[in-house]
C-alpha cells in the first residue's frame, strides 16, 4: 500500500556480494571500517588503496552507480562539518586561492570526509546486497540474543503498516480542512500522535495474542537457514586482510 | 464413537474491568461439522472463540466459570500447547496475524513452536501454502502482498500445524468478491472442523450446513443455517439482516455441494 516503506534498501540482483551470507558481510564490514578509521589521516596512498576496494565492490556487487550515489547524500552533514573545519580550526594557516586555511583544519576536513565516505559507501554495499531478513538472520547468526533479533524484525514488518495509519489519519485531517500551517494546529498533530501510539499498541497486543494461539512460549523460533562455509568466511577475510596490511602499513611506512 | 471436536459448557465470563461478556454458554460441534457463529457486533463471538485455544477464561488466569473440552479433553494449563495445536485461530486483520519478515517465516512459526525443524518443517510449510494457493510467493514480505492474498497467507499459518478445529474471525471481511469467493473455494475444500465467526450471512449459508446465533452472551438459536436465516422476527430481534433481495430458501447451500 505505501510503496517502498520497509522495503529496506535492497537492489535485487544477482551477483557474488549478494550471494555471500550477511554474518560474513557484517563482519567484514566491521572490520574493514576499524582498518579505515585507525589509518592516519596523511597517508593519502593507503585511501586510495581504501577507496579502489570500496569502487571493486560496488562493481562486483553489480550495483548502479546512480544509486549509489544518491544514498551517499546520507552523509551530507558530515560533509558539510568537514568544509567548515578549515576557517574554523586554530593553528598554523596556509593560503588557498588567496584565502587563508587552517593547516591542520584543512587535514581534519580530508581525514572527515574520505573516512566518512568509504564508510558510508562500504555501508551502502552491504545494504544493498542484503534483504533485510539476510540481515537478520546474520545478526542470529552472530550470536545476536535472539528478543533483540524479534524487535528488529517486528520493526522492518510494521514499519509500513504504521506509516500506512500514519498516512490514513493525515488524509482524514486533511479531508476536513486541516491545512498544516499555523501554530494552533499542532494540537491535531500532538493528538495524532497519541492516537498512533494507542493504535500501534493495541496492534502489539493483538499480534501477541495471535503469537500465543500458534503456541508462543516466550523464544522466537531460529529463522538462520544455512551456515556460512568455511571458503564464504575466507572471502569475508580477504578483504578485512588487505585492508588491515593496508593501515599497518601506513603506519610503518607514513604518507 | 468420535469425541465432539468442541465441547462447551455453561461458559461464563467477565473481563478484567468487570464487564461480563459471556453468560453460560454452552453448545457442541462434532468433528467435521462447519458451523457458523452470528451475531451483532458485541455479542460476545470474539471473546468465545479466544475461550476455545485457552487465551481468555480461567485456564489463562482469568475469571471465568465452565467447562470447555477440545476433542474430549479439558483445558489444562499443561497441555495448553496441544490444545494450541488442535484449535487453530484465524484473526480478523491479517497484519496482525502476519508478523514475520517473509510469508515462509511467518508459516513456519506455528509448526517451529510445536518442535518441527529442517525437512520436516519445510514440507508442513510447503503443503499449508499449497492448501491456499500461495506456494509462489512463499518469499515475499507480507505487505507486497494484496488483501486478500494476506488473508489466505493468515489462514496457512493456521493450517501449518494441522489443526482438528479452524476457527476464523470474519474471514470475509474487507474482501474483494473474487478474493471471498477464492477463499470459499479454499475453505470448503480443507477437511477440518470449521468454526466461523461472520456478519456475512450469504457465506454462512453458502459455507455452513449449521449456525450458532450469538446476542448479548448468550446463545440465542442454534440450528440449520437456512432455517435461521430464514426466520425473519428471529433476525430482526438480534439485529441481523440479510442482503437487499438475498432469499435463503431459493440459493443452493452446503448441502447440495
Amino acid at each position: 500500500m505505501t510503496g517502498g516503506a520497509g522495503d529496506g534498501l535492497y537492489v535485487a540482483v544477482d551477483s557474488p556480494v549478494h550471494r555471500l551470507p550477511a554474518q560474513v558481510k557484517l563482519v567484514a564490514l566491521v572490520g574493514f571500517v576499524i582498518c579505515v578509521v585507525s589509518t592516519p589521516a596523511h597517508a593519502f596512498w593507503a585511501f586510495g588503496v581504501y577507496a579502489g576496494i570500496v569502487v571493486a565492490l560496488v562493481m562486483t556487487a553489480k550495483l548502479p552507480a546512480a544509486t549509489v550515489l544518491r544514498r551517499m547524500t546520507v552523509e551530507t552533514p558530515f560533509v558539510v562539518f568537514a568544509l567548515l573545519l578549515p576557517f574554523v580550526a586554530a593553528g598554523p594557516q596556509v593560503d588557498v586561492l588567496g584565502v587563508s586555511l587552517s593547516e591542520s583544519g584543512v587535514l581534519g576536513a580530508w581525514n572527515v570526509l574520505v573516512k566518512g565516505t568509504l564508510g558510508v559507501v562500504a555501508a551502502i554495499v552491504l545494504s544493498a546486497s542484503t534483504s533485510p531478513r539476510d540481515l537478520l538472520t546474520g545478526l542470529e547468526r552472530l550470536r545476536l540474543p535472539r528478543t533483540l533479533v524479534a524487535i528488529l524484525s517486528f520493526m522492518i514488518r510494521y514499519v509500513s503498516v504504521v506509516s500506512g495509519d500514519l498516512q490514513r489519519m493525515r488524509v482524514a485531517r486533511e479531508s476536513r480542512g486541516y491545512d498544516g500551517g499555523s501554530l494552533g494546529h499542532l494540537r491535531a498533530v500532538a493528538a495524532g500522535a497519541g492516537a498512533l501510539f494507542v493504535r500501534s499498541y493495541e496492534r502489539g497486543e493483538r499480534v501477541h495474542l495471535a503469537m500465543l494461539a500458534r503456541g508462543y512460549t516466550g523464544m522466537m523460533p531460529s529463522m538462520a537457514r544455512r551456515q556460512a562455509t568455511a571458503a564464504e568466511w575466507r572471502r569475508g577475510a580477504g578483504l578485512v586482510v588487505v585492508a588491515l596490511l593496508v593501515a599497518v602499513a601506513a603506519r610503518v611506512v607514513g604518507g | 464413537m468420535s469425541k465432539p471436536a468442541i465441547e462447551i459448557e455453561r461458559l461464563a465470563f467477565a473481563y478484567p474491568d468487570g464487564r461480563q461478556a459471556l453468560f453460560g454458554v454452552s453448545f457442541r460441534i462434532e468433528r467435521g461439522e462447519r458451523v457458523a457463529l452470528l451475531g451483532p457486533n458485541g455479542a460476545g463471538k470474539t471473546t468465545l472463540v479466544l475461550h476455545l485455544n485457552g487465551i481468555l477464561g480461567s485456564v489463562a488466569g482469568g475469571a471465568g466459570t465452565g467447562r470447555v473440552r477440545i476433542s474430549g479433553s479439558d483445558l489444562h494449563r499443561e497441555h495448553l500447547a496441544e490444545v494450541r495445536r488442535k484449535v487453530g485461530l484465524v484473526f480478523q486483520d491479517p497484519d496482525d496475524q502476519l508478523f514475520m519478515p517473509t510469508v515462509r517465516d511467518d508459516v513456519a512459526f506455528g509448526p517451529a513452536n510445536l518442535g518441527l525443524s529442517g525437512a520436516e518443517l519445510d514440507e508442513r510449510v510447503h503443503e499449508a501454502l499449497v492448501a491456499v494457493g500461495m506456494q509462489d510467493h512463499a518469499d515475499i514480505e507480507p505487505h507486497h502482498l494484496s488483501f486478500g492474498q494476506r488473508r489466505r497467507v493468515a489462514v496457512a499459518t493456521v493450517l501449518a500445524m494441522r489443526p482438528d478445529v479452524l476457527v476464523l474471525d470474519e474471514p470475509s471481511s474487507n474482501l474483494d468478491p473474487a478474493s471471498r469467493r477464492e477463499l470459499a473455494d479454499i475453505l470448503t475444500g480443507l477437511d477440518v472442523t470449521l468454526l466461523m465467526i461472520t456478519h456475512d450471512l450469504p457465506y454462512a449459508l453458502q459455507l455452513c450446513e449449521r449456525s450458532l446465533l450469538m446476542d448479548g452472551g448468550r446463545i440465542v438459536a442454534d440450528g440449520n443455517t437456512r432455517d435461521l436465516l430464514a426466520d425473519a422476527d428471529l433476525m430482526s430481534a438480534h439485529r441481523l439482516e440479510l442482503p437487499y433481495a438475498f432469499n435463503p430458501l431459493s440459493v443452493p447451500g452446503p448441502e447440495h455441494a
